[in-house]
């Protein structure tokens, strides 16, 4: 019996034991960046691993914790997803002397994710996404000698803090209508009265803060561009990821009763969010703000795929989220190595690019083609089946709007690939001498991007796991 | 014969040239690979005829059928039949030529062979799909090469034209998509052979043939969506021009031919609108044809007009104009690539393309010169070329529809061709005829590459127009099959 029960928290034990052994290495003597950072790689990598054995369906302490292969198919995304980060973050954290800070900061975060993603109860669920969001916010201050760094991490907390409100609100007007705050149970109370319409606004809206749809993303640019190229890509992957996990498992498990209200204002969220974020993804220089206007509009495309409602649609948003972690991380890998040895991030800036870093910009390349959605690129793959999905309701209007953004989506995408192969520049950045641990993950994410999309095996197997309404 | 092979030699000659070092390797190898592509389509070709001859008379040969997304019933479904195999060679061809007209391409020269083979993958991949999906996919592949190419390697205005041509071909498969959903939602499957068969429902086809059809119709040129073309192939360098002109936009014909063959209702009722817009594309691209003063323009507005009876022909729906509008395609694709290799040759040389800068060519590029006037005189339409032989069969297929004003509809295209002698020949008479200016006059003749690709297109010129039987003999059964398909259901109703 504890025996089971460390198999199934194995994925949230191995990051608490890295976690305390940092803290005995701060504790201890001097040791160097490098042998930290390769430690902490293999652990990650390890942690990884661990995630492929033993796909079990169990629940824990009275249902506060549940675990399934997709739950654990969606950890295992979310390990990925910060090996590469961690891995990307060499260069920058090589001469760091707070690395140690910075991982303990993105791992609790990590683990308070698994634990909200696991969470059978909307306590341990807002215990988890608590847990997640304070260190991040404490993580974007990481350029202690920037004042951008630290206005972004205050806007952070406060807009999470202000988020996580609205959420309490909405999860106490539940409680004081239905009696109850485990998920199995809560089903069966919702009878779609209109304090519980109330009470599930207050909770979409709080989700909408953290995944920054329309009207709920006004944080985002600025905190993508003052962070530090590693935390903005936490924030835009791994966050948005566990939390878009999180409200997926709600909407169509909790939830259910009230589909019908769910999917019309996942499709007016998605519609404003899409249209907006590539209205303003249009108007960006600097290439965080970009990719921060740019993530915003894929959202929109994945709720379009979740308001479907149906196995197809909760299996392509995981598709999409794996897919979306290979494609992003492939373009802030190229620009973490390109900010941490020139300190360069607008897009004027790699005019040019071809010419002295012909590897890099290819990367990055196929990267934007991926985000855009072009073949052969998984790219492609993830978004055609998200909007398949949402046409899966019969609702084509949306499918043609979406389409319709689709095409200006590409327009700025075919900027970036414009200056970097086109335009002419008489000082392009310099030939970048890329650390191996860096190219290394580049590749494994090009590799992603392009392998995940053409192999079905990929596909089939998330929808094997996956859940419908 | 496992047609997988026609996506897969590219691809191997697009790795290849990865790996390769040196512009001389590169091209042998890129010349290497087109002409196995060459030799495979013909061995194609000679296996499809044994077929057929020994009474195989399957609408689709060579097909296999393997799932590919099993949870979304996606398939990768390919075979062939006589129009695909057509188009199959006519791309063939053209890579080809493409690549012997690009043997000095010295600028970045690995990219530049790489994204023409990656280009002509996604063509042939396009043409043997039996599968929406994967129709859909390979339409795609073959929009960022072209970007690229045009971007890089052209000229004039090329960033502008290139991101043009990349967003409104981008629109144009956006609309496809949509008109794709479509069909997937109300019959389950994107199998063309299995939609044919059970068919779909005559209110969905109505709603959603306009976005499929015209969506195909932006690769097409079809008119209002014409636009990206005169930039596009102005600014292109001379291969992705040909390639261009010659394989991409028969990527949108063949496309609508067989979104009108799988919604047979609504391509009936909606066919007044697709033959005006036709209609206006033909005449709106030889006038404006008229007006142009660039060699390169001339060739991109005269293609906006002859794929227009490319469109006209499929509008028409029958027999003899959707045979008509194939051979067409066949023949512009060729004809087209030949006139703007010539202009390339000429460009390089003399470095306008201005016609009034230019004069008296024959006298210093004899082979050029008239590798230039046959272009012209196929375009217009002279008897013993190919266009002639379309064109005629695109006419006589519309004539025979009854209806005042589709017949009105074809004599105003019929007329489109005195337009089009008129600046034929007035380019023609400017560029070649008349004396030459002194600083020409010391310009060399064609080199053996340019050669090669030149006589190799016109052979394929003459083929059609000489012996239209040949190619009238692959067709035909094809588009029998077609139209026994379309009878059936619009005599039912």
């Amino acid at each position: 019996m504890t025996y089971n029960i460390l198999i199934s928290l194995r994925q949230e034990l191995v990051l608490t034991v890295l976690i305390f052994l940092l803290l005995f290495i701060k504790l201890g003597k001097d040791r160097s960046n490098e042998s930290i950072l390769n430690f902490i790689n293999i652990a990650l990598a390890l942690n990884l691993a661990a995630g492929f054995c033993c796909h079990e369906t169990a629940e824990l302490f009275n249902g506060m914790f549940n675990t399934n292969p997709l739950i654990v198919f969606e950890k295992d995304l979310l390990n990925l997803a910060a090996l590469i980060i961690s891995m990307q973050s060499y260069a920058w954290l090589k001469d760091n002397k707070n690395v140690i800070e910075f991982y303990l900061l993105t791992l609790t975060s990590l683990l308070g994710m698994f634990l909200m993603i696991s969470s059978g109860n909307l306590l341990m669920f807002y215990l988890g996404l608590e847990m997640s969001t304070i260190p991040l916010a404490a993580a974007a201050n990481f350029d202690l000698t920037k004042r951008k760094s630290s206005e972004a991490a205050m806007k952070l907390i406060l807009s999470s803090a202000f988020s996580s409100a609205i959420l309490l609100l909405g999860i106490s007007y539940l409680y004081g209508t239905t009696g109850t705050l485990t998920f199995s149970i809560l089903t069966a109370h919702i009878n779609g009265s209109p304090l519980q319409l109330f009470a599930f606004i207050l909770l979409i809206a709080g989700f909408a803060f953290k995944i920054s749809a329309v009207p709920f993303h006004l944080w985002t640019a600025d905190v993508y561009e003052g962070s530090p190229v590693a935390v903005t890509s936490f924030l835009s992957v791994i966050s948005k990821a566990a939390v878009l996990f999180t409200l997926l498992n709600i909407l169509y498990k909790v939830f259910t009763p009230i589909a019908n209200t769910w999917y019309l204002i996942l499709v007016l969220l998605a519609a404003a969010t899409i249209l907006i974020g590539n209205l303003f993804a249009i108007r960006q220089d600097n290439f965080k703000r970009f990719l921060a206007f740019s993530s915003i509009a894929q959202v929109g495309f994945i709720l379009i795929g979740i308001s479907g409602s149906s196995q197809i649609g909760s299996a392509s948003l995981i598709y999409f989220i794996l897919i979306y972690i290979f494609s992003n991380l492939a373009a802030f890998g190229v620009i973490a190595v390109v900010s941490a040895l020139t300190g360069k991030e607008n897009i004027s800036d790699f005019k040019g690019f071809y010419k002295t870093n012909p590897m890099l910009s290819w990367v990055l390349t196929i990267a934007l083609f991926s985000l855009a959605g072009v073949p052969p690129t998984a790219g492609f793959f993830g978004k055609l089946f998200l909007m398949m999905a949402g046409a899966a309701k019969g609702n084509y209007g949306i499918i043609i709007f979406a389409a319709l953004n689709m095409v200006i989506s590409f327009y700025y995408y075919l900027r970036v690939v414009k200056a970097i192969f086109m335009d002419q520049n008489d000082t392009p950045i310099e030939k970048l001498q890329v650390p191996t641990v860096s190219k290394i993950a580049m590749y494994i994410c090009v590799a992603g991007v392009i392998v995940t999309g053409l192999a079905s095996v990929v596909y089939d197997y998330i929808y094997s796991i996956s859940i419908g309404l | 014969m496992n047609l997988t092979l026609l996506i897969l030699l590219p691809l191997l000659t697009a790795v290849l040239i990865l790996l390769a070092k040196g512009l001389q390797q590169i091209r042998i190898i890129g010349l290497t690979g087109s002409l196995a592509q060459l030799g495979l389509a013909g061995w194609l070709l000679k296996s499809f005829l044994a077929e057929r001859a020994a009474g195989n008379s399957a609408a689709h040969l060579f097909e296999s059928n393997q799932t590919w997304f099993k949870a979304l019933n996606i398939q990768y479904h390919i075979g062939i039949d006589g129009i695909a195999l057509a188009m199959i060679l006519l791309t063939s061809v053209i890579v080809v030529a493409g690549i012997l007209v690009s043997w000095t391409m010295d600028k970045l020269s690995k990219e530049y062979f790489f994204l023409l083979v990656l280009l002509s993958m996604g063509a042939y991949g396009f043409f043997i799909s039996l599968d929406l999906f994967t129709l859909f996919f390979f339409l795609e592949v073959a929009v960022i090469p072209k970007f690229l190419l045009i971007g890089i390697w052209g000229s004039g205005d090329k960033t502008k034209s290139a991101m043009k041509l990349a967003l409104m071909l981008m629109a144009g498969s956006a609309l496809v998509m949509v008109g794709l959903f479509g069909v997937y939602y109300n019959t389950h499957t994107f199998d063309i052979v299995q939609i044919t068969q059970q068919g779909i429902p005559v209110a969905v086809q109505k709603f959603f043939f306009p976005f499929a059809f015209l969506g195909f119709g932006v690769f097409a040129a079809l008119f209002p969506f014409h636009t990206w073309v005169p930039d596009g192939h102005a600014s292109a360098p001379t291969a992705a021009s040909m390639f261009l002109a010659g394989i991409s936009m028969k990527l949108g014909g063949y496309g609508c031919l067989r979104i009108a063959a799988l919604m047979p209702e609504a391509a009936h009722s909606y066919a007044w609108i697709i033959i005006l817009l036709a209609t206006i594309a033909i005449i709106y691209g030889a006038f404006a044809t008229m007006m142009q003063t660039d060699l390169k323009y001339i060739n991109a507005y005269s293609s906006i007009s002859h794929c227009g009876f490319v469109i006209l022909g499929i509008g028409m729906l029958n027999k003899t104009s959707i045979n008509g509008a194939v051979i067409q395609m066949v023949s512009h694709g060729l004809m087209t690539a030949l006139f703007f290799a010539a202009i390339g040759m000429i460009y390089s040389r003399t470095h306008t393309r201005m016609v009034a800068q230019l004069g008296g060519l024959l006298k210093a590029m004899p082979f050029i010169s008239t590798v230039f006037v046959i272009a012209g005189l196929c375009s217009l339409g002279l008897p013993g070329f190919s266009g002639f032989v379309a064109e005629m069969t695109v006419f006589m297929g519309s004539w025979k529809n009854p209806d005042g004003a589709y017949r009105f509809a074809t004599i105003l295209s019929g007329a489109s061709i005195v337009v089009t002698a008129v600046y034929i020949l007035r380019a023609t008479g400017r560029a070649i005829m008349g004396p030459i200016s002194t600083e020409h006059e010391l310009l060399t003749d064609a080199t053996w590459n340019e050669k090669l690709a030149a006589v190799l297109l016109i052979t394929g010129i003459l083929i059609i127009g000489l012996a239209p039987f040949l190619i009238n003999h692959l067709i035909t059964p094809s588009t029998d099959a077609i139209m026994l398909q379309m009878g059936k259901i619009l005599v039912s109703k």
